[in-house]
């Protein structure tokens, strides 16, 4: 079967998100109020053959934590459904 | 001792490692591509240097996939067993990566590219790399990163500290450690550290870059002097 995961892996809360404070600091440009906070990660779809839904979870779950996050800087979750 | 320099897709600063290996210093250099599987013809006495650059474009974060590049598992043995693996710049990033170092590279904190010239005090004499170093001197070298910014938890950099794996901080002209000295955001000033073992070394900074005196600069000699005479090598003149 195949399925579709999609992940996000976001900065540790912790963290300086250079990346996001600075896009925060120019949302005044946008002359947008009410802005407080902007943090960016990765959103990664993965399509993905298994034998269920649970063997699709368990390999999903494998290749974030060796691969796609880095757990020390970053978090990850995702949601796995039948394609 | 001799020296394997491993070359991933994207690696830049492996022919300038092999040039002062070989060239400069004199001594035995061999370029080792990524795919191979084993490193044949090296014992635990010599080194494995990851060199600088950007592996596989940096795509997805700073070292993570040249992590799992098959010469990778070789070279985790090779830590394993004792044997010197020296990573510099995006060697360093790949080096946290497989867990061969505490810690993570992050991007710096003023979101810049940073290429230029810092200076570094030596934080501890206890290691090859550092052990005929001037803890007093401000050693010039210089740094290119976007991604330099050392972090480690609070009991990590606590265990860095008791252990004196803190090799080199950034640090003045004068030498002073301060936050105006940190070009990155980095924990403690860190600009290299090494593993509880204290074979697995691994800096931002490129001493490569800084061993000629035709490049205006050669304290990054000094370290490559360190490495080889602390193993008992001959040091060239």
């Amino acid at each position: 079967m195949k399925f579709i995961a999609e992940i996000d892996v976001m900065p540790h809360k912790e963290l300086l998100d250079p990346q996001g404070k600075t896009v925060a600091n120019n949302m005044k440009n946008l002359h947008l109020a009410g802005i407080e906070d902007v943090r960016i990660g990765k959103h990664i779809k993965m399509t993905l053959d298994a034998a269920s839904e649970a063997e699709a979870t368990e390999k999903v779950e494998t290749a974030c934590k060796k691969l796609l996050a880095n757990v020390i800087m970053e978090t990850y979750s995702f949601s796995v459904k039948q394609a | 001792m001799k020296f394997g320099v491993v070359v991933f897709p994207g690696s830049n600063c492996d022919d300038d490692m092999i040039h002062v290996l070989g060239t400069v210093m004199g001594q035995e250099v061999v370029k080792l591509w990524h795919k191979d599987t084993e490193l044949a013809g090296f014992d635990t006495s010599d080194c494995i240097v990851l060199p600088g650059g950007f592996s596989y474009g940096d795509y997805l974060r700073s070292g993570a996939l040249a992590r799992f590049s098959p010469i990778m598992n070789a070279v985790i043995d090779f830590a394993r067993s004792g044997g010197y693996v020296w990573g510099i710049c995006n060697g360093f990033q790949v080096l946290c990566e497989a867990h061969l170092l505490p810690g993570a590279l992050l991007r710096n904190d003023n979101q810049k590219f940073i290429c230029k010239n810092v200076y570094l005090r030596t934080a501890t004499r206890q290691s090859a790399l550092t052990a005929k170093l001037d803890p007093e001197q401000a050693l010039k070298i210089p740094i290119a990163h976007a991604e330099g910014r050392y972090y480690a938890d609070e009991r990590t950099l606590q265990q860095l500290q008791a252990n004196e794996q803190i090799l080199f901080q950034y640090c003045t002209a004068e030498g002073v450690i301060s936050a105006e000295a940190n070009p990155n955001g980095a924990s403690l000033n860190i600009a290299g550290i090494c593993n509880e073992g204290r074979n697995v070394f691994g800096m931002m900074p490129h001493p490569e870059r800084a061993s000629e005196a035709v490049l205006g600069n050669t304290d990054g000699r000094l370290l490559f002097e360190s490495l080889l005479a602390t193993v008992g090598q001959e040091v060239p003149s």
